[in-house]
């Protein structure tokens, strides 16, 4: 066990686990921020994609003494009130079907917009290759992306 | 549709009334926990609520909450079905909180998803539901207005008495509405009428989904819960035999290690209950990361298992001996052993005509085999539940489609009464019918009894895939027998599985030929299978559908127009009178695909295949556009045409209906279970190929037959065609067939 401060949202949070742990169960099982979602566990799926200072990061294999001092950002903490350009067209196009990838989804796409505000179709698929989703909602998010890129 | 008989579920509706009659309110308090609070506008909270029959209960001020019955797996139920007791109680949808109903078999019909059965058996007590109560709350404004209740008239939710100017809110009525007696018999609306039902209506989850707020059974948690995993043998066909737990014991945040035994050895399982593996070895810990790392350090040694006969009942209820055979099974064998069986006479399950002699004195014969492997469901949410057992009742929480029938079988392990056992659903990731299976319940509640702690079993992602019910492998022969001037004179199909067969035999082409021969067979395997979204449709389909592709071309024809003229004649003429379709309603979906994607004009490196089908009630037909880009082939677009009669919600269909193409294409190119010595060569996302953002339809287009028939499911309808389609587009752009699942070889030879 060791004592780790973390910049999570915007907060400072003070966690008391293994070194080893991955982030994504420092945020769900310590944190009580289970936005983040445990899909795979080996970097497959996508489902706990988070934020690492301005880039999407697998939380699953992101232990928590690998963070450091740099910020992360869950789907908690995308926005304020839920109204990021990307959630706002994720809800636009009423993208979810049973919803559980989709946080990984809206993180990874959100990143992506932040280095490239105006991806082509190819650059979509490439960038959102890493996330999953089982119930084939695909389509949709790629709609979605291209709203939210306006 | 005038008047109805509300005696459907009247059972339900006495009893509530009952309550309600006897002025039952629901505080404020108990709703804050309960409320969705992420409404388009927020609404305001009634003090007080007046329940107005098991689905439903109106505010004071017009806010009304509308239970949803059925677990929610993504197929959006939870909107869907509220929408259709809206309707009836003419509400404006602005105005609706949606909750999760729990299990309660006294109030609700059919908690359960699957077999696409949710709306179209929900359909008339919903309405019912709704209709009932517009009909209190105008026998309330007629009471207290002193008028006819046939002069008062409702609108989105304003009662009005049109002679005397009279109006009021729903809320205002509502506590009287609740003292009214439950009508013997109620007026539903006219189809031309609905106002909300063929709207399009957003997921009432949606805001909570895009913001990361707890809804599934993985994010389920209570104060002073326990985590815990377990470790099943690696393959099928052993069981365990010893265990050192001496090393997990010592690691931090453990709490205990044990085994147990999910089903006790003489209880009377339902079809529900199926698990391979039911001696199993548990961890129980703080957190998910310490159990994790826990299991990894324990010791196990596994022995075979003997051959069982266990005793299942089927869903109507008889019973009957399940044979699991002993040793140690191998895929290469399995496709042996397939096409052994495929190779010669099986089963005879339908005979029309005299199909032996047509053969025999056929011109040509063209005979195909196709197969498909084993599939894991992988929902995204692996298997979870939260149990708190105590000495008298067992709370339980989570992902779950069959909640009734594993109350039973909660209720019999614990020794509890049925009344004692408490069953939450929560929003589901993902279902396809691997959550039909609930062993993962009952271990949970024998995990929280024995810890005498409030526990949630987490699986791993490779416990979910390697202790899966899966699809079974299957495999199809088809023969089709010509004369010499081509015309189609008999057809054969032969079809068996691993450990079930897929064959429908009663469904289109037969009916449509003289002579129709069918035959099925089935091989016993110990590992464990169960229904997969649009069960044995999902392999049959895609078979049969191309080779009535390969047919149409021996006989020169278009294969749409090929399609249409058996089903004419299925029409006019039948043969037998078992036949399991509409002719009419299949033809019409595939003349809508014809017209929908301009069938007939040929695009430049375009390739198209088409494909239709009827199960669960409703049917679809597709038409693929595909295109090689670098000899890989790219699934263009996607006409889809449907006919599931009403259309409930336009904008939740179209998705489930992308979604059951998108999971169609993915699985018959890429996904495979394969096993050696009984244990699984895939075990997690690395391996297990589901398909991903580039390899989906880059379009989508569905398109619905326009009539006024009372809806029928599409969970799973639009799933099993697309192989069809797929094959035979991809046989028109490769100029080869394709017969063996998954399909990617054909991708990896060309790329
Ligand atoms: S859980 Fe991290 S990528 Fe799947
Ligand atoms: S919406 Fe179900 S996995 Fe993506």
């Amino acid at each position: 066990m060791a004592t780790f401060n973390l910049n999570i949202n915007g907060k400072k949070q003070q966690v008391d686990v293994d070194p080893a742990t991955p982030m994504l169960w420092v945020l769900r099982e310590h944190l009580n921020l289970v936005g983040t979602k445990y899909g795979c566990g080996i970097a497959q799926c996508g489902a706990c994609t988070i934020h690492l200072g301005d880039v999407a990061m697998r939380s699953c294999q992101l232990t928590v003494s690998q963070v450091g001092n740099q910020p992360i950002t869950t789907i908690e903490g995308l926005s304020e009130n839920g109204d990021h350009p990307v959630q706002k067209a994720w809800l636009e196009h009423d993208v979810a079907q049973c919803g559980y990838c989709q946080a990984g989804q809206i993180m990874n796409a959100a990143a992506l917009l932040k280095a490239n505000p105006n991806p082509s179709d190819a650059e979509i698929e490439a960038a959102m290759h890493g996330n999953i989703c089982r119930c084939g909602t695909y389509t949709r998010i790629k709609t979605a992306i291209k709203t939210a890129a306006g | 549709m005038a008047l109805i008989k509300t005696s459907y579920g009247r059972r339900s509706f006495l009893k509530t009334s009952a309550l309600a009659g006897g002025g039952m309110m629901l505080g404020f308090s108990w709703l804050a926990t309960a409320c969705e609070s992420n409404q388009e506008e927020t609404l305001t909270m009634p003090k007080e609520w007046f329940e107005l029959n098991g689905f439903l209960k109106i505010g004071e001020n017009g806010v009304v909450t509308i239970q949803s019955p059925n677990p929610e797996i993504g197929q959006n139920v939870k909107t869907s079905m509220p929408m259709i007791v809206a309707e009836e109680l003419d509400i404006d949808w602005k105005n609706v909180i949606v909750e999760q109903a729990p299990l309660n078999t006294a109030l609700f019909v059919r908690q359960l998803a699957g077999g696409s059965q949710s709306i179209r058996q929900g359909w008339t007590g919903l309405r019912m539901a709704g209709a009932t109560a517009r009909h209190m709350l105008k026998e309330a404004a007629a009471q207290a207005w002193q008028v006819p209740v046939d002069e008062v008239t409702t609108e989105a939710g304003v009662l009005h008495h049109k002679n005397s100017g009279k109006s009021a809110g729903y809320g205002e009525m509502a506590s009287a509405a609740a003292k009214i007696a439950v009508p013997e018999e109620v007026k539903l609306k006219e189809v031309k009428d609905f106002k909300i039902i063929g709207t399009s209506r957003k997921n009432v989850d949606g805001p909570k989904i895009v913001t990361g707020q707890p809804l599934f059974g993985l994010d389920y948690k209570r104060e002073g819960m326990l985590i815990a995993m377990i470790v099943h043998p690696p393959a099928f066909g052993m069981k365990l035999k010893s265990v050192d737990d001496s090393a997990a014991r010592a690691m931090p945040g453990i709490k205990d290690v044990f085994t147990i035994n999910t089903y006790n050895e003489d209880y009377g399982r339902q079809w529900c209950d199926t698990d391979a593996f039911n001696e199993l070895v548990v961890v129980a810990g703080n957190t998910t990361w310490e159990v994790m790392n826990a299991k990894k350090a324990l010791k196990i040694e596994w022995e075979a298992a003997p051959e069982q006969n266990i005793a299942v009942a089927g869903f109507t209820g008889e019973s009957k001996d399940v044979k699991i055979p002993a040793g140690l099974e191998n895929t290469s064998d399995h496709v042996a052993k397939m096409a052994e069986m495929g190779a010669k006479l099986a089963k005879v399950v339908r005979r029309d005509g005299d199909p032996e002699t047509a053969f025999k004195n056929a011109a040509q014969v063209i005979e195909r085999s196709y197969t498909a492997p084993f599939l894991a469901h992988s929902t995204m949410e692996p298997m979870n539940f939260f149990a708190h057992v105590t000495a008298d009742k067992a709370e339980l929480v989570g992902p779950i489609q069959t909640p009734e029938f594993m109350e039973k079988s909660v209720a019999a392990r614990l020794g509890m009464p049925v009344e004692k056992i408490d069953i939450q659903m929560t929003r589901q990731g993902g279902g396809f019918g691997r959550r039909l299976y609930g062993h993962f319940v009952v271990e949970a509640a024998v995990i929280s009894q024995k810890m005498n702690a409030p526990i949630k079993l987490v699986y791993t992602r490779e416990d979910d895939i390697t202790f899966g019910n899966y699809r079974p492998a299957y495999h199809a022969t088809y023969r089709a027998a010509f004369d010499a001037n081509k015309n189609l004179i008999a057809f054969h199909v032969r079809a068996g599985g691993i450990p079930e067969s897929p064959l429908a035999a009663n469904r289109f082409p037969a009916g449509a030929l003289d002579n129709y021969l069918a035959e099925d067979w089935a091989v016993e395997s110990n590992i464990s299978v169960g229904a997969f979204r649009a069960p044995r449709s999902n392999f049959i389909a895609g078979a049969e559908q191309a080779f009535l592709d390969e047919v149409a071309e021996v006989m020169g024809k278009d294969p749409i127009a090929f399609r249409l003229e058996l089903l004419d004649r299925a029409a006019k003429k039948p043969v037998g009178t078992e036949n399991d379709y509409e002719a009419a309603r299949y033809a019409g979906v595939l003349e809508l695909v014809r017209e929908k994607s301009g069938w007939g004009k040929d695009q430049k490196g375009v390739h198209r295949g088409v494909s239709a089908y009827f199960c669960h009630n409703s049917y679809v037909a597709q038409v693929i556009d595909l295109v090689l880009e670098d000899g890989k082939p790219i699934v263009q677009k996607v006409h889809c045409a449907v006919d599931c009669g009403i259309l409930v919600n336009p904008i939740a269909a179209i998705n489930l209906s992308e979604g059951g193409i998108v999971d169609g294409i993915g699985h018959a190119m890429y996904s495979a279970m394969t096993f050696k010595n009984g244990t699984p060569e895939q075990t997690n996302f690395d391996k297990y190929r589901l398909i991903r953002h580039s390899e989906a339809p880059k379009a989508i287009e569905v398109h619905f037959v326009k009539n006024e028939i009372d809806p029928t499911g599409l969970g799973e309808p639009v799933n099993p065609p697309i192989i069809g389609a797929l094959a035979n587009a991809l046989y028109k752009a490769t100029g080869k067939r394709v017969y063996d699942q998954p399909f990617q070889a054909i991708s990896q030879v060309l790329g």
